[in-house]
């Protein structure tokens, strides 16, 4: 709304933009509020794995959207961070299915040994917990992600031993 | 045309209706939150499932199209099933703090919670709690009792234009909320207020101050813009509680400006005058009416004896009643003068013996939204009439609107072309706008079908159409529902008349309707009530043409009356106006405010009501004439001006001031247009040249256009009246699928 907003093209590299621009060319040129999902992700992959608020904002004012329509998106979507995550996202689905099959249990170990509700960070900045809804993983169930891989049937021991083995 | 059948009803409907339209037009009650007639369909709240044959399951009636042959129950075994379990889901959330909550006994929740919810809930889990946001002075939120029925989202994203709130979050977490925390700034945000079905936004100033059965509603009409805007004025025990909006799809359809619905807190909340004030050897004395109003008199008898007529005037704000005008005016002709005006914003009045009858917009309001192209010259809509601009914004879903404006104005509708002209530049760029659509017409082969009139070839050929002039033409020329509107920028301009005459002319050779916004509430009125100073009531002539109000204010007069009005703040010459005012031998001012500017410069200060608080009439810029009676009476001694006017008439001994009520002062006006009103024909004529440069005096901001507005803290507590207006305008919200269009 004012100049304290820097525009994207300042924020992103250049073939940060090429790939943002590249999605609004799919779409007609009054719908370029359909790129946001894409925008958003390749904003964040460029932003320390986070949307800050004058990142959100750029986007907005880059697709001549409202802002308010971005931070819908962004708060809806949990592959999104709107805060700076630690170095491995945690993603533990607490669905029907994984519900059923213990996925409290897996929590309750965040809780005890990292000290972590969803939505936080561990002290040592290595583990951010969040808790999303069905990944369609169903059939193994409880299951979690960490950053862009599955790992199915998980117990709370061969939960800990994945935690542990993380850097 | 269909036929369905509702609850055992045959009906007729149109094909593409939806269920819970066609009910609601044959006043079939189906229970429902997020469906509203003027917004989109979101179909999330799920209350208004119905049962309809052959369905497997329940449908939405706001979202399920008729069919030839439909036969729907609303009120069936399994319709009510359905909709008693989506109560029960609605209220699992839900707050029981009905006793605190500003909305009990007029909730929609409420309502529908006594018709389909159960006495006990099974629900024993928790509540979900939702933090309030401070979204501005003028909403207060309870975003617990929030059910997400995105009315308000919907509003902002549709019909404002510009959208503020949004549903963030997923699932229970989502909430209603502002990008990060922000106030709300529309102009016209009070009307989500209206929309939440439940108490999660409510009256910020109002709060706690009355239950909703304890009011009293009085019908009432906005003074503040030539919209008027029509009100319901909530009061108890004497005093206005908060303004609401009474529908009338040719006005303001269901909404209200900020403006409209917070104005009364400067009645209400303000430092109000309650008793006559004489000044006696430089000190203000409080005195009662018999002397005040002696003085009132004697004093302008005196300048008359002393100066004769022609120093003595009167002046009044754009936004007093027709029957306060014609009483005005009565009294000023009776005392010899015809020097009374209410154009206290105008600097051009070298014209307007060319003026029709009243200042007329040309184009129905509700129409405004089926335009296919709009010139607007010198407009800036959402500040000036907010209801317009909504009007408008509707239009340009598929129209289109071409703008000329001296400064940047951010609309909440697009703009097909934006031009930004220098002040000076008003008429050279209209003219060769209209060369341009000279050229059009020209083009064209066969027989014209526009007279051109005599002169406009010589007048325009200084003029040449350039490129920009071609493109603009070009849009406004097509179409089959065309407008050329000049806005308040433009009228406040120096050479505003001939501004006029060539938007006029734009107008004829684009085959367009032609017409004006006008100042305050009710400009029309005092045109055709007679407080102009070159024609009595309903257009008379009179024997010679008075001072207009410019005049009057930058030039000397001894004796001056004062009608709801501070030049020094109204004016467009507020420091000349102040002098004018400081050395004159006498003046006589009637505010319903004790911390009037008028302590400073006047003699007597009488108290009178302000628009809750008396009865009159405002005619609107489309010839609208809306009566509206008092709410509540005026604090102190303070009395309806028209009541002043006539006693003062009265005890000049002038004829005619017998009335008893307002509505005889209004059949009197009434009556002179009916005998002269069809006399004003003004015929366009064609300038010999067209003046060169000119100015405008500087805008007023939204909320400061006249003496209430401007104390009304609530108003002066937003951004823009705090004039912390953003300097670019957010991104409009684009067009979804808008209901309440053809």
């Amino acid at each position: 709304m004012s100049a304290e907003t820097r525009p994207l093209t300042d924020m992103l590299s250049a073939d940060a933009m090429a790939r943002i621009d590249a999605w609004i060319a799919k779409f007609p040129a009054d719908r370029k509020r359909a790129a946001v999902l894409s925008a958003l992700r390749i904003a964040q992959a460029e932003n320390d794995n986070y949307l800050s608020e004058p990142l959100m904002k750029a986007v907005a004012d880059y697709l001549e959207i409202p802002r308010i329509a971005v931070f819908e998106v962004a708060t809806f979507y949990t592959m999104y961070h709107l805060e700076r995550p630690g170095r491995h996202v945690v993603s533990l689905c607490t669905n029907v299915s994984c519900m059923l099959a213990g996925s409290d249990r897996l929590l309750q170990v965040f809780r005890e040994q990292y000290g972590i509700e969803p939505g936080e960070t561990s002290a040592d900045g290595r583990i951010t917990l969040k808790e999303v809804e069905c990944m369609a993983a169903c059939g193994g169930a409880p299951m979690c992600e960490v950053g862009q891989q599955y790992h199915e049937n998980l117990t709370t021991e061969s939960l800990t031993t994945l935690l542990e083995g993380l850097d | 045309m269909i036929d369905i059948e509702i609850d055992g009803k045959k009906l007729k409907a149109e094909q593409g209706d939806m269920i819970i339209e066609v009910a609601d037009a044959h006043d079939i009650r189906i229970p429902r939150f997020c469906y509203h007639k003027k917004l989109s369909i979101a179909a999330n709240c799920r209350m208004c499932l119905v049962d309809v044959e052959n369905s497997r399951k329940p449908l939405p009636a706001c979202q399920t199209p008729v069919a030839d042959g439909m036969v729907i129950r609303t009120a069936s075994a399994l319709a009510r099933d359905a909709q008693k379990a989506v109560m029960e889901f609605l209220l699992i959330n839900h707050p029981l703090d009905c006793p605190i909550c500003d909305q009990g006994g007029e909730c929609e929740l409420q309502d529908v919670a006594m018709g389909f919810g159960r006495d006990v809930s099974r629900f024993t889990e928790g509540k979900r709690v939702v933090a309030d946001k401070n979204i501005g002075p003028l909403i207060a939120t309870d975003m617990t009792r929030c059910i997400q029925c995105t009315r308000c989202v919907r509003f902002g994203r549709e019909i404002a234009g510009i959208r503020e709130l949004g549903a963030v979050g997923r699932g229970e977490h989502m909430k209603i909320s502002t990008f990060i925390e922000q106030s709300v700034d529309s102009e016209v945000s009070g009307n989500i207020i209206d929309l939440c079905p439940v108490g999660a936004l409510t009256d910020k100033p109002a709060r706690f101050k009355a239950r909703a059965w304890e009011m009293r509603q009085t019908d009432s009409v906005s003074p503040h813009d030539c919209i008027g805007a029509n009100l319901h004025v909530h009061s108890v025990r004497g005093k206005v509680i908060r303004v609401v909006p009474q529908e009338n799809e040719a006005v303001n359809e269901v909404w209200l400006a900020d403006r409209d619905r917070f104005s009364h807190h400067g009645l209400s909340g303000s430092n109000r005058l309650l008793a006559p004030m004489l000044r006696q050897d430089g000190e203000w004395r409080e005195t009662d009416w018999e002397t005040g109003l002696a003085a009132a008199a004697e004093g302008l008898r005196k300048v008359v004896a002393n100066h004769g007529g022609v120093e003595l005037g009167a002046l009044a704000s754009a936004s007093c009643t027709t029957e306060e005008y014609y009483l005005l005016q009565k009294l000023m002709r009776g005392l010899g003068t015809q020097n009374i005006d209410h154009r206290l914003r105008l600097g051009d009045f070298s014209q307007q013996s060319h003026e029709p009858l009243y200042p007329e917009l040309g184009v129905d309001l509700a129409d405004l939204e089926l335009l296919e192209s709009t010139l607007l010259i010198g407009a800036d809509l959402r500040k000036e009439q907010p209801i317009a601009a909504l009007r408008l914004r509707k239009a340009t879903r598929s129209g289109r609107v071409v703008s000329i404006h001296d400064r940047q104005v951010y609309d909440n509708f697009d703009l097909t072309r934006d031009i930004r002209i220098d002040t000076g530049d008003y008429l050279p760029r209209l003219a060769s706008l209209a060369s341009a659509l000279l050229d059009r017409i020209r083009d064209q082969d066969g027989p014209l079908d526009v007279r051109v009139p005599d002169g406009v070839d010589q007048l325009l050929k200084d003029y040449p159409a350039d490129d920009e002039a071609a493109s603009a033409a070009e849009i406004i020329a097509t179409g089959e529902r065309k407008a050329v509107i000049v806005g308040l920028g433009a009228l406040e301009h120096s050479s505003a008349g001939h501004i006029k005459r060539m938007a006029g002319l734009i107008a004829r050779l684009a085959g367009a309707s032609y017409g004006q916004f006008s100042h305050g509430g009710n400009s029309a009125g005092a045109w055709l009530a007679g407080a102009i100073p070159h024609r009595g009531p309903a257009g008379a002539e009179v024997s010679s043409n008075g001072l207009d109000a410019k005049t009057m204010l930058t030039q000397q007069q001894q004796g001056l009356l004062l009608l709801n009005t501070e030049p020094g703040k109204d004016s467009a010459w507020p420091e000349a106006a102040r002098q004018t005012l400081e050395a004159a031998e006498f003046v006589v001012s009637l505010t319903p405010f004790a911390d009037d500017e008028a302590f400073d410069y006047a003699d007597v200060i009488l108290p009178v009501g302000g628009f809750t608080e008396t009865s009159g009439t405002y005619v609107n810029v489309n010839g609208r004439w809306q009566t509206f009676r008092g709410a509540v009476a005026p604090p102190g001694q303070a009395r309806p001006a028209w009541k002043v006017l006539r006693v003062l008439g009265n005890l000049l001994e002038l004829k005619g001031f017998e009335y008893v009520s307002s509505e005889e002062v209004l059949a009197n006006v009434q009556g002179r247009l009916d005998a002269e009103g069809e006399k004003v024909r003004p015929k366009w004529q064609c300038p010999e040249e067209l003046p060169t440069g000119g100015r405008v005096p500087d805008p007023q901001n939204i909320y400061a256009v006249d003496h209430i507005v401007r104390r009304s803290a609530v108003l002066q507590a937003t951004s823009d009246g705090q004039d912390r207006s953003a300097a670019k305008r957010p991104n409009l919200s684009p067009f979804h699928n808008i209901m309440g269009l053809p």
